[in-house]
């Protein structure tokens, strides 16, 4: 039996496949993940980036369309997966494919490029709670990104600047556009490049482990999205954290396509 | 006057509002003061010249954060702040 | 009084690069009057983020004003604004008896007597821009969105201040402006330039409603739509502001997107109320109040004497 997951986020579709085969007469699950498709900012016919998506996925694994028997979706524009039977919310598949890959993980941190939010979960990795930045691109990585384009860094740069710094410049701005100015006003007085990357990163990082708070910190913590390849991020969310340990799995940003195509697998049962 | 100090974003409204006409002859001794754990209010005299109570700068654009620990989530049923201020001057809007 | 016509506009050295966002500066005084002829002479000067105003009171009437745009934080920016008023009228600092300071950077008003909060301010600059019976204003300015509730003689009953997020702010609108490539003062006018009325862009933080617009253009809007789409999204915004003070005939707005009608007229539409029209440039109304405060804190002191 084969499924598939699809996480519309709001820059990038994410598809992973998920085989369920039969090893010595149990179930067991092997999945295969295709590079995430990259929408264009403002590429708003996200029908035509999810079926593209899709399609590419397919061929990369050597599954015909009509193998698959369930598709679901899930993310911000998980409505415009037209060809999926159901969606799910990011909480629900977040904390599903987490829970997958960490079985001890009970506490989620989700930060993408729209969104940053903190989920519990329970052993069987059902979402017992969250909180989110819903619709404020503070606490998110566009923030990050916005700052790195400031400062005519790569985010790869960005978040390798900030590691080498060991000042803690406070934020003052909350807002993305306002923190602009902030940063630019920090050029001016000539503040190293890593220390801004650091301020912004640990704004983020507070933001971010602020949401965390709201639901709890419980058992081992898991980062997943396309933050997690931000080693200055890593950092700086570990120390607001208070935590010696955040696990980083390797495909961070297909987690949720991941935990969406284990509930589609496990609606066929 | 009431004073509301917080803000609106993407996620919700959080203002925590102060009727300054009730605050002006505290009847509960400033107990706002020292109810808040995070020490948010502090007195200032305002434009009218009268001694008031608000919330400091530094945490008006962070109210849905700074105050979740003493929110029903963080354990609390009654929120410190509006418990202390007897002469009910302290509201939340969330 | 017309301001139209006695305005100046200050001549500016061309930019290299276009920069669509800038917004005109503005010097003007009452011509048809000598300010050597006044008792008392107050003024008030607003250090905002984006721009810094400073206005002459004669005998407790606008006598003339300077606005003009400001760096962040810039320690100079009050005394740049004060001498660009003087010079006209070839007054110094020493006429002026007294001189209170307003706006995000008051404490960089050196050489004021006193500070007072721009809510406040605000306040008692619309009671005498639109009259006594101004009860409810709306402060649009570069970096935050104030909504107040003022009684007859203009003193605050209730007031909010948003400066966490630039939606609902000036920043946000030179943000679109630099995006459609489009000077700002054209926004207005355009955004009523489209065969139908578009909903508003669905996002209301400024990062994400970009991208929105950028999509939106791609999906085959026309930059005037897109326009319209923000406008109604910023009008709706500040609306939803204004219902927690609640809103009363005799609504007022003051700051520099009181210029834009794009945003005005949908306020006005949503709300259901006409706002109240003034000839004064509606940037001055924090610099004109804290004027006017001075003139009275002037009057109590002659009579204490």
């Amino acid at each position: 039996m084969i499924t598939a997951g699809i996480d519309m986020g709001s820059r990038s579709v994410k598809v992973v496949l998920l085989e369920e085969i039969k090893v010595d007469g149990a179930p067991q699950l092997n999945y295969s993940v295709k590079k995430a498709h990259l929408m264009m900012p403002g590429d708003i016919d996200a029908d035509q980036a999810a079926e593209k998506a899709f399609t590419e996925a397919l061929a990369a694994a050597g599954v015909s369309r009509d193998q698959v028997t369930s598709v679901f979706a899930t993310g911000a524009g998980r409505k415009q997966v037209e060809f999926a039977t159901e969606g799910v919310t990011e909480m629900t598949a977040g904390a599903k494919g987490a829970v997958f890959m960490y079985p001890q993980a009970r506490t989620v941190v989700d930060v993408g490029a729209e969104e940053g939010r903190g989920i519990k979960t329970d052993s069987d990795g059902k979402a017992i709670d969250f909180a989110g930045n819903e619709k404020c691109a503070a606490g998110a990585g566009s923030f990050a990104e916005a700052m790195s384009r400031a400062l005519q860094m790569s985010l790869k740069e960005f978040g390798e600047a900030s590691l080498r710094s060991d000042k803690s410049i406070p934020m003052n701005a909350q807002c993305t556009v306002f923190a602009e100015s902030e940063v630019v006003s920090l050029i001016h007085s000539a503040t190293p490049k890593e220390d801004i990357a650091k301020a912004v990163l640990d704004a983020v990082a507070s933001r971010v482990c602020a949401m965390v708070r709201r639901v709890g910190i419980e058992g081992n913590v898991v980062l997943i999205g396309g933050m997690v390849h931000n080693p200055g991020f890593v950092a700086s969310l570990k120390n607001a954290m208070d935590v010696d340990q955040v696990l980083l799995p390797d495909l961070p940003e297909f987690v949720s396509a991941l935990g969406c195509a284990l509930i589609a697998a496990e609606r066929q049962h | 006057m009431i004073a509301n100090y917080g803000y609106k974003d993407g996620s919700g409204e959080y203002y925590i509002s102060i009727d300054t006409d009730k605050c002006i002859d505290c009847a509960a001794n400033r107990a706002c003061l020292t109810a808040c754990p995070k020490e948010m209010f502090e007195m200032i005299t305002d434009d009218y010249d009268d001694e008031v109570a608000w919330v400091k700068k530094s945490n008006t654009r962070t109210l849905a954060y700074d105050c979740a620990e003493c929110k029903p989530a963080g354990g609390h049923t009654s929120l410190p702040c509006t418990t202390a201020c007897t002469p009910g001057a302290i509201k939340h809007s969330w | 009084m017309n301001a139209e016509v006695a305005a100046a506009t200050v001549a500016e050295a061309a930019p290299e690069k276009k920069e669509f966002w800038r917004w005109q500066e503005n010097v003007w005084f009452d011509e048809t009057k000598n300010w050597k002829d006044a008792k008392v002479i107050t003024c008030g000067i607003d250090v905002g983020s984006v721009s810094s105003q400073a206005v002459i009171v004669c005998d407790g009437e606008l006598f003339g004003y300077n606005s003009m745009r400001t760096g962040n934080n810039s320690p100079d920016s009050a005394k740049n604004a004060l001498q660009g008023i003087m010079d006209k009228i070839g007054m110094k600092l020493e006429d002026i008896h007294y001189v209170v300071g307003t706006g995000y950077g008051r404490v960089n008003v050196p050489f004021a007597h006193k500070a007072i909060t721009e809510i406040a301010c605000h306040a008692r600059g619309a009671n005498y821009m639109g009259g006594n019976k101004v009860r409810t204003i709306l402060d649009m300015g570069g970096q935050d969105c104030k909504a107040i509730h003022c009684d007859e003689k203009g003193k605050v009953t209730n007031f909010l201040m948003n400066d966490k997020c630039a939606a609902g702010t000036g920043r946000g609108m030179e943000v679109i402006s630099d995006l459609m490539q489009i000077p700002i003062a054209e926004l207005g006018p355009r955004s009523f330039d489209v065969d139908v009325e578009p909903e508003a862009v669905s996002s209301i933080c400024v990062v994400f409603a970009k991208s929105e617009a950028l999509g939106l253009l791609k999906a085959g809007y026309t930059k005037n739509k897109v326009i319209a789409a923000y406008c109604q999204a910023m009008a709706e915004r500040v609306v939803s502001l204004l219902e927690r003070i609640g809103v009363e005939e005799g609504f007022f707005i003051t700051g520099g997107i009181a210029k834009n009608p794009g945003v005005v007229k949908r306020i006005e539409r949503i709300l259901g109320i006409k706002a109240v029209d003034t000839k004064i440039d509606s940037q001055i109304a924090g610099a004109l109040g804290a004027a006017l405060f001075g003139y009275t804190l002037m009057q109590k002191q002659a009579k204490a004497a």
